[in-house]
């Protein structure tokens, strides 16, 4: 890793003798202490931090609840009963851990629209974001197989919906729907694979947040100027203790927020069917993602066999079904941002500077909502259409607005520098 | 100062939008009215006094079709019976054990470690005594039904207008049911009109009749007393950490609340001397 | 005068830094300690392994010189109905021989009942003895076939290398005919 360096002195004779073999402590000096971190970052930034201690929160309490947790179709509805009512604070545990996936997820959509905001994605970025997409998709399959160990109904038929999702696939489809159950229907040994890579796949997350951290500090933070750090001595101060103090007290407010959900509305993120035990012949009337599937299962849903946009890109209806457009739009509208970077032509990055810009991410973002609404409720009447133009929307603004307005926009004059910025910021407070 | 606007209102953006869950509780027939629980919000809890009707309601009435599988007899000291009287109404039951040396299966006195025995041996059976349709069992009912367990916050998106409990529900059905069907309603065969049930045609005959329970308190057993009480039971059933929660709860926050303060001051200090 | 002040000024600014500082380390260190408990806590027995922590024994139908195993706790424990030679011969032995001295009164309620975890105190093997066919060591009790223990008919330890004798656990008659253990 590059980016600060250390004077790290040490007259501990332990200390230089394993920082002559492992260096480990100059390297921590370098990268949590000296590190130089720009000084106007707000507290938009303090969300990077955030996933990565819910994250750590996820792991602790995921790994105490597999102590008491057992995988089986039979038993698995019971044990997590059990946890809740008679392993020793199990309920705060399996609470923590059925709320934190919900935290993650607010944190992290906080954190990436930050970065679609202050176009920290762009140059020298790009790879930083990328790894930040695919920690992205790697919670999101986390998350999908965690909500199917309780094994209620929920867990049950959204497990069938969604790998359901991979029968869409022309030819093979069907071959890697059985290969995913492991049967004929989703059952025991999918529960059981659903509950291992469940286990792995978070400590995957923990390898990609190292080089996601690893690429930041290459080219150091971003910051709401978008411009580059020019003078380390005007425009950073270390990472220790100014940002390390104002990381600790967001997350002080941050577990106030998640402590509330615990303890005053601990399902309220959650489904009450998947309180009733899975039952193979009964589906729900109504299935629905966790909230934070909601705005992909709108898009996914959208793609009808009348929607024009699946009319114009299957050519009339004739080179994809209508479901396998939905699939194919479902995974692309997440594998488009990893072009983001390339698609948003302008040489400015904070959208504070870019008027055109700031209106349509404001846009986007609402649009993001509506996704979510629409997602959850039944698709029904005016919600269809509704569903569509949004889901539309969506891909117009990353594909054709984010470019064309690179291109056109006229950005206002940027600072200087980021102590420039810092210095006259007095007079433009709002 | 305008950023924590914007942070602010994000956070109750997502707040408010993710009750997302709760989408299924539209639908089918009115909204249940809302019931000041003794339990509902921040600071509250069961009442005993109403949790020992309920427990009387369940056990002379629901508990003839009606499984409890997740509670066990010792469970009942929680909701103010002593060990004694837990092993006085435990031994009342008989539950299945065994094989014995003989490798024969045998019944004996239920323990307070036992559960509370079901009415049917399996599900089949359950179904084939009630018209097909087996009783469910009541465990997790007020967190399985309407927008679920327990909850200080209760708008979301899909309910700008606020929604009812799974508690609301159960109680609203209990009481719910129509003598005749409205006009142009077809009522199957040994079915009820129930104005809560989705698409009003149950299979569970109107269960709490008049003084169909005389309670041992002496409280009217009218029927939206014994549907309040049996439901005040059913939710400690589904939620008997819900006192502890809130009470640890109150103290996570209170504490949480000091050390995001001492935080903050600390933050203004090491902060004081960037320009 | 001036450069005092503000030199005292200094320090007291910095004093008050400091306390704020470890103040807000010790609150935090506290918090996370009490954070950290319930995922420890959790290891612990759980309610409903607590309550099957009893186990009721009927013991009419174990004629004299039989032994039966129960579980309780997941663990064997040996129900012997005690013949007078074995009892004479747990009683006569000389307490200064033993390598755990205690009375055979001591060990039991009742002479002829003979009640004890069946896990040898050496390393948690299950001795023989139970059975009529099985060894029953040089002392007419039980012995452990791991490493050699021999136990004798009050389940003391006599010879090899097991450092106690057989742990008896609470229990009390309920009964002429049931016993309570736990």
């Amino acid at each position: 890793m590059s980016g600060g360096t250390s004077n790290f002195q040490s007259n501990s004779r332990v200390v230089n003798w394993i920082e002559h073999r492992l260096p480990i402590f100059s390297f921590l000096d370098s990268q949590l202490h000296q590190y130089p971190t720009p000084k106007n970052l707000n507290y938009f930034w303090n969300f990077g931090s955030l996933a990565g201690i819910v994250l750590v929160i996820m792991i602790v309490s995921g790994i105490t609840l597999a102590m008491s947790y057992t995988p089986h179709t039979d038993l698995a509805f019971n044990s997590v009963e059990r946890i809740m009512r008679d392993v020793n604070s199990g309920w705060l545990i399996r609470y923590i851990h059925m709320n934190g996936a919900s935290m993650f997820f607010i944190v992290v959509y906080i954190h990436i629209f930050r970065g679609l905001y202050y176009g920290s994605y762009k140059a020298p970025r790009e790879i930083l974001w990328m790894i930040g997409i695919f920690i992205l998709l790697a919670m999101m399959a986390t998350a999908f197989m965690g909500y199917v160990l309780p094994w209620g109904q929920m867990s049950f038929w959204g497990a069938t919906v969604i790998t359901n999702l991979f029968s869409a696939i022309p030819l093979v489809g069907d071959y890697i729907v059985q290969l995913l159950w492991g049967g004929f229907v989703v059952d025991n040994p999918t529960l059981n694979r659903f509950f291992s890579l469940h286990y792995l796949l978070p400590f995957v997350i923990v390898g990609l947040v190292f080089l996601h951290l690893w690429a930041l500090h290459m080219h150091h933070s971003n910051n709401p100027t978008g411009v580059e750090i020019k003078d380390e001595k005007q425009d950073t101060i270390p990472f220790h203790p100014y940002y390390t103090i104002k990381d600790m007290y967001g997350l002080g407010i941050m577990l106030i927020f998640f402590a509330f959900f615990i303890f005053f509305a601990p399902n309220y993120f959650g489904h009450p069917d998947n309180y009733i035990m899975a039952d193979p012949l009964v589906t729900p009337p109504h299935i629905v993602p966790e909230w934070y599937f909601l705005p992909f299962y709108a898009i996914l849903r959208a793609f009808t066999s009348d929607y024009w946009v699946y009319q114009i890109i299957s050519l009339g209806g004739t080179l994809m079904s209508a479901k396998l457009a939905g699939v194919i739009a479902m995974f692309a509208s997440i594998l488009v941002l990893l072009l983001l970077p390339w698609l948003d032509r302008s040489r400015v990055r904070s959208a504070k500077y870019r008027p055109l810009y700031r209106f349509f991410f404001w846009v986007f973002a609402i649009d993001c909502v509506i996704l979510g609404w629409v997602g959850g409720l039944p698709p029904e009447g005016v919600l269809v259409t509704i569903g569509q133009w949004s889901t539309f929307w969506y891909f117009f603004h990353i594909i054709i607005i984010v470019p064309v307005v690179g291109i056109l926009e006229r950005p206002k004059p940027l600072p200087d520098s980021i102590a420039a910025s810092v210095t006259s910021a007095p007079q433009a407070a709002e | 100062m305008n950023m924590k606007k914007t942070l602010t209102a994000i956070a109750l953006g997502f707040g408010i939008l993710a009750g997302a869950g709760n989408a299924q509780a539209a639908g089918s027939g009115p909204k249940p009215p809302s019931i000041e629980w003794s339990f509902n919000g921040i600071f509250g809890t069961y009442d005993r006094a109403s949790l020992q009707r309920g427990f009387q309601v369940f056990r002379n009435v629901c508990a003839a079709c009606h499984s409890l599988n997740l509670v066990a007899f010792r469970n009942l000291e929680a909701i103010g019976y002593s060990e004694d009287q837990v092993k006085a109404i435990a031994s009342s039951y008989e539950v299945q054990d065994g094989p014995d040396d003989s490798g024969e299966m045998f019944t004996r006195p239920a323990t307070p470690a036992d559960h509370w025995p079901s009415p049917f041996p399996n599900s089949k059976a359950a179904a084939a005594a009630n018209g097909g349709a087996a009783p469910p069992d009541l465990s997790l009912i007020t967190k399985a039904r309407g927008a679920g367990g327990d909850s200080a916050l209760r708008v979301s998106m899909f309910h700008p207008g606020g929604f009812a409990l799974g508690a609301d529900y159960v109680h609203a059905l209990l009481i719910g049911y129509k003598e005749t069907p409205p006009e142009g309603f077809d009522l199957p065969p040994g079915k009820y009109y129930n104005e809560y049930f989705p698409g009003h045609a149950i299979s569970m005959a109107p269960p709490l009749g008049e003084g169909i329970v005389e309670y041992e308190d002496g409280t009217a057993a009218t029927p939206d007393q014994m549907a309040t009480d049996v439901t005040t039971f059913l939710s400690w059933a589904a939620e008997p950490e819900l006192e502890h929660r809130k009470n640890l709860g109150i103290k996570v926050i209170l504490f949480l609340l000091v050390l995001t303060a001492m935080l903050y001051a600390l933050k203004r200090k090491i902060w004081s001397d960037v320009h | 005068m001036s450069e005092t002040a503000s030199g005292s000024a200094e320090i007291d600014e910095q004093t008050r830094r400091d306390f704020l500082i470890w103040s807000t380390v010790a609150v935090g260190a506290v918090g996370t300690a009490l954070a950290v408990w319930p995922f420890i806590d959790q290891m612990n027995p759980a309610a409903d392994t607590l309550a099957l922590a009893s186990t009721e024994v009927d013991i009419s139908q174990i004629e004299v010189g039989q032994s039966i195993t129960v579980i309780w706790r997941g663990k064997p424990v040996f129900i012997r109905h005690r013949t007078q030679e074995e009892i004479n011969a747990a009683e006569s032995v000389d307490l200064a021989d033993l390598p755990d001295p205690q009375t055979d009164d001591a060990r039991v309620q009742k002479p002829e009942w003979l009640i004890m975890v069946g896990v040898c105190t050496h390393l948690g093997c299950i001795p023989l003895g139970q059975k009529s066919g099985d060894p029953k060591g040089d002392f007419g009790g039980w012995f452990c076939p791991c490493h050699g223990s021999h136990y004798d008919t009050s389940g003391r330890i006599r010879k090899g290398p097991a450092p106690n004798n057989l742990p008896v656990p609470g229990y009390e008659f309920t009964s002429d005919s049931t016993v309570l253990i736990g």
